[in-house]
């Protein structure tokens, strides 16, 4: 009964929060409503038992993405409102189509499969979280160590292309001069004195 | 009132549909980063769900990988943003047509 109770809570609330987050003109109210409803999220995380997982969806998700993308948004005029684009019927109608058959089989493949074995049945002795370093780092090792590397090529991408030339504000200077800059980079430095 | 494994996936459809929406009406590039996170979600409530009502730690893992591919995706966009940004000023979509040809 309190499941359903809360399963109902936070889809109302979720399913609110998102389309604020699709429809509303301000940047901002976007990404506090995307913020909230990333938090709903976790609770049916909680609700379905996953606690590790409900808790990484908080840390990474409001903690990290959201900052970034606040961060992100201290670059960009988002006082302006948003204006839409005025989208091609026929590109909407495939859209459109593409989603209703992926409603379909989303709702009808678990429905089907129903005596599917579980690869990696879960073991309600041990709880949620060592279950899952259990899981984590035996049988998936090798994606979790490919998605570390990943996500340190990402860190390193992500400092190179917004930290270069921080210094200095490409909006302001004319194409010869950040021509000038680029050639300028490659020059070698003359006469460094090390000691 | 048994909350079973059909609602779950029927709440997952709507917020991936709220994200497809999202998609094809934004122009505005950050609008649209939202829009894929929004999608991203909705798949992560599926596979949750299906994980629970399976018995499968399988659901859990993909789960996880999602979220550190959205991380790693908001990164490199995020960056690539701001470098267009200080370039033109505009980080709408309809302007990106330098290769047109």
């Amino acid at each position: 009964m309190f499941e359903a109770i809360a399963f109902y809570l936070f889809a109302a609330l979720t399913i609110s929060m998102f389309t604020i987050t699709v429809m509303t003109q301000q940047a901002l109210y976007a990404l506090s409503a995307m913020a909230a409803g990333m938090i709903f999220i976790s609770a049916f995380f909680f609700i379905l038992g996953a606690d590790f997982l409900g808790a990484v969806q908080i840390i990474v998700y409001t903690g990290a993405v959201m900052a970034l993308y606040a961060f992100g948004m201290m670059f960009f005029d988002t006082t302006r409102t948003v204006v839409e684009k005025r989208t091609n019927p026929r590109f909407v109608i495939v859209l459109a189509t593409l989603a209703a058959l992926l409603t379909v089989l989303v709702v009808i493949v678990p429905i089907i499969a129903v005596d599917m074995p579980a690869q990696l049945p879960i073991d309600p002795s041990a709880g949620n979280s060592q279950a899952v370093g259990m899981v984590l780092f035996t049988k998936y090792l090798v994606p979790f160590e490919l998605a570390a590397v990943m996500l340190l090529v990402a860190m390193v991408a992500g400092i190179v292309l917004a930290g270069k030339k921080m210094d200095k504000s490409l909006t302001l200077m004319a194409e010869e001069e950040i021509e000038l800059m680029q050639t300028a980079q490659y020059t070698p430095v003359a006469h460094e004195e090390v000691h | 009132m048994e909350i079973t494994l059909t609602h779950y996936l029927v709440l997952s459809t709507i917020l991936f549909v709220i994200g497809l929406i999202g998609i094809m009406r934004r122009k505005n590039l950050l609008l649209l980063f939202f829009a894929t996170e929004i999608l991203l979600n909705a798949v992560n409530i599926a596979l949750a769900a299906i994980s629970h009502y399976r018995g499968d730690y399988t659901g859990q893992m993909f789960a996880f990988f999602i979220i550190a591919i959205a991380a790693s995706e908001v990164a490199v966009g995020l960056g690539l943003l701001i470098v267009w940004y200080k370039r033109t000023g505009r980080i709408d979509l309809d302007q990106m047509t330098s290769m047109r040809g």
